[in-house]
């Protein structure tokens, strides 16, 4: 494993490549993709896109959670979290690119 | 919200773009994330969330129907974890 990390400046440059738009507007689509798939999962929607994977909310009820240092009770309180569950193609890939 | 739904608002914001180049660009951006996770890369996108790869060890796992004992190698799976930001809007915190 190489172990590099990518961020948006990566994804804006591959699209500046790919497609010959200017790097500010590469970078400017880049953010509305990543700001439209946010609004939709706030809006309570599942963003699923295929051959990628797919992105869901989920509701956690309220539960008594303990701090672990003081063993003292705290209530944690009901809230939503976000779950991803790549596609096979996207598991494929990661198996077979990291083998060996 | 599926992928080609986000295709067509992103075409929309975009009138002087041809549909088929906002195609090539949305996914070239999921494409790009495929690839480096391949590598064995990360890709953290700050107020979103990270893309990285964990490894899972071998193990002796079994079939369940038949109870036979089976060796699974160790492999290499995709991994997600939510960003600040977004996790704090899913709360209405911000």
């Amino acid at each position: 494993m190489s172990g590099k990390t990518l961020t948006r400046m990566d994804l804006s440059e591959a699209v500046f490549r790919e497609v010959g738009l200017s790097r500010n507007d590469s970078a400017a689509l880049v953010e509305s993709v990543l700001a439209h798939m946010s609004d939709a999962l706030v809006a309570g929607e599942t963003v699923k896109i295929s051959s990628f994977g797919t992105f869901s909310v989920r509701e956690k009820a309220a539960r008594v959670g303990r701090n672990p240092k003081t063993g003292e009770e705290v209530p944690i309180h009901p809230r939503r979290v976000l779950s991803f569950r790549p596609s096979h193609l996207m598991k494929d890939r990661v198996a077979a690119g990291n083998k060996g | 919200m599926i992928r080609s739904e986000l295709i067509q608002k992103i075409a929309e914001e975009n009138p002087h773009l041809y549909q088929r180049d906002v195609e090539r660009i949305v996914n070239t951006i999921f494409e790009e994330i495929i690839s480096a996770m391949a590598r064995g890369d990360r890709v953290e996108l700050r107020g979103f969330g990270a893309f990285s790869v964990k490894k899972r060890e071998a193990r002796i796992g079994r079939n369940p129907r038949t109870g036979e004992a089976v060796e699974v190698e160790e492999k290499y799976v995709p991994f997600f974890k939510t960003g600040k930001l977004l996790r704090e809007r899913l709360n209405d915190e911000k």
